[in-house]
């Protein structure tokens, strides 16, 4: 390490920035992606009816019980590939982090919606909302603020496993640290400056969420 | 006989597993009528009033609510709970909203008023129960007793034919129990039907038309106050009143 060449870093650097963009691109795309089909499971999975509990039970089991790594594998050269007629690693990337991440935010979500008291729901219908009015305003405003620290660790963690997706190709922070580490046969300057820019991407957004979560 | 009942309850059966804890449960409660059910725990009296509304659905029997049967398919029951205020033992205001906002929001969301209209009839609503001053307010702010008292002026907001009352008092420190009974008493007076389950007997026999003694999932006696305070035919509402009398 004492012949830390920062040369590589300076000659990576717009490389290394329009890397670290795309990954937070992709993490931002499938978190939001991940969150609107996580809503949609977490209400298949709390129905009582079971066409709609048993699929999305399923849907939890497998994506949380298999390798994120094998589902980027899957949707790159497999679904992507059979519904585009082509590979494309960006789509395939925010596709299979979305699926991911799905089945995580579904169960914080059931969990938050879960955590608020029957009470609420009872005074809401007693006063004459439908079960989705009563849903709407005020189970999820209150189970969305208990929601957001789980939410927050979610998020990081897909920053963290978005550097998967390098493997398919898709030209983020990962991939191109590889690539630097590739042409230099060098390790330490390009790994320890990806280790940089994720924890600078993963502290300031906890730090973000802290205060979000004052603020709310 | 009642001419004309606003609640007609006959013959509901509910069971939770193998529990039954309604069995065979049939009153009439006529309009401007102050029902107030008695009994110890367990002994299905909230239950029997959280099927007036169905948030508890009876297996068998009927109830009629102005001769519109609950069950019947063409019935909407969110149009039924609009008509039947509840007040909660737990008061169940929503923390997220200004008390304002707990009175405003079903007027809005439901009846579909417009904000002006539910503001002031909230306002006038809360002058009612002496809480103008905490219009503002977060419900984690208030007493038990304020809480409570938000909570009947938020039933009332919907203009309810009936209101249920689902021991309203219990959850409360025992000083807040009178300001809470005050404004329900007023409420009886001018001449809202109220079916109230309730261990404050001083109230059931001061302001209730009716008292209905339950025990064991059954209605063992109901009578008027003087009747059931004084000379109770049943020997299980006798023992029952000397025991918290």
């Amino acid at each position: 390490m004492s012949d830390f060449n920062f040369h590589i870093i300076e000659e990576y650097f717009s490389l290394f920035m329009e890397g670290t963009l795309l990954t937070i691109e992709l993490s931002i795309g499938g978190i939001i992606l991940g969150s609107l089909l996580g809503l949609a499971i977490a209400f298949g999975n709390m129905s009582r009816r079971w066409y709609l509990h048993l699929p999305t039970q399923g849907y939890i089991h497998l994506f949380r019980g298999t390798p994120l790594l094998l589902q980027i594998l899957i949707v790159h050269f497999g679904v992507v590939a059979q519904v585009l007629g082509r590979t494309d690693a960006i789509v395939a990337s925010v596709v299979a982090l979305a699926l991911n991440s799905a089945a995580y935010t579904a169960e914080i979500f059931r969990a938050g919606i879960q955590s608020i008291d029957k009470g609420q729901t009872e005074a809401a219908l007693s006063l004459g909302m439908t079960r989705g009015q009563a849903m709407r305003h005020i189970i999820l405003p209150q189970a969305i603020k208990r929601m957001i620290p789980a939410f927050g660790n979610e998020f990081i963690v897909l920053i963290k496993d978005s550097s998967l997706v390098a493997i398919i190709t898709a030209p983020e922070l990962m991939y191109w640290t590889r690539s630097a580490a590739a042409q230099y046969s060098r390790v330490w300057e390009p790994y320890l400056f990806a280790a940089l820019v994720y924890l600078v991407l993963t502290y300031s957004l906890s730090k973000l969420l802290k205060f979000a979560e004052r603020k709310m | 006989m009642p001419m004309n009942p606003i609640i007609s309850v006959q013959g509901i059966h509910k069971s939770f597993g193998k529990n039954t804890v309604l069995r065979d449960i049939s009153i009439e409660i006529e309009k401007q009528e102050v029902v107030v059910v008695i009994g110890p725990s367990g002994s299905g009296k909230s239950t029997f009033l959280r099927c007036l509304n169905l948030l508890e659905r009876p297996e068998s029997g009927d109830i009629r609510i102005e001769g519109q049967s609950l069950f019947d398919k063409k019935t909407k029951i969110e149009e039924i709970r609009a008509e039947a205020g509840m007040v909660f033992q737990n008061f169940n205001l929503f923390p997220h909203k200004t008390v304002l906002e707990n009175i405003m929001l079903a007027p809005m969301k439901v009846r579909n008023q417009s904000a002006e209209q539910a503001r002031a009839k909230a306002l006038e609503l809360l002058a009612k129960v002496g809480l103008i001053d905490k219009a503002d307010a977060k419900p984690s702010s208030l007493s038990g007793g304020q809480s409570q008292r938000v909570a009947i002026a938020r039933a009332l907001a919907m203009e309810p034919k009936v209101m249920l009352f689902d021991e309203p008092t219990s959850a409360l420190d025992p000083e807040m129990v009178g300001e809470v009974l005050a404004v329900m008493k007023q409420l009886a007076q001018e001449g809202m039907t109220m079916v109230v389950v309730t261990h404050e007997m001083g109230f059931a026999r001061e302001v209730g038309d009716r008292i209905v003694f339950m025990e064991q999932g059954k209605i063992v006696e109901i009578g008027e106050p003087k009747q059931i305070f004084e000379a109770a035919q049943q020997e299980r509402t006798r023992v029952f009143l000397s025991k918290v009398l």
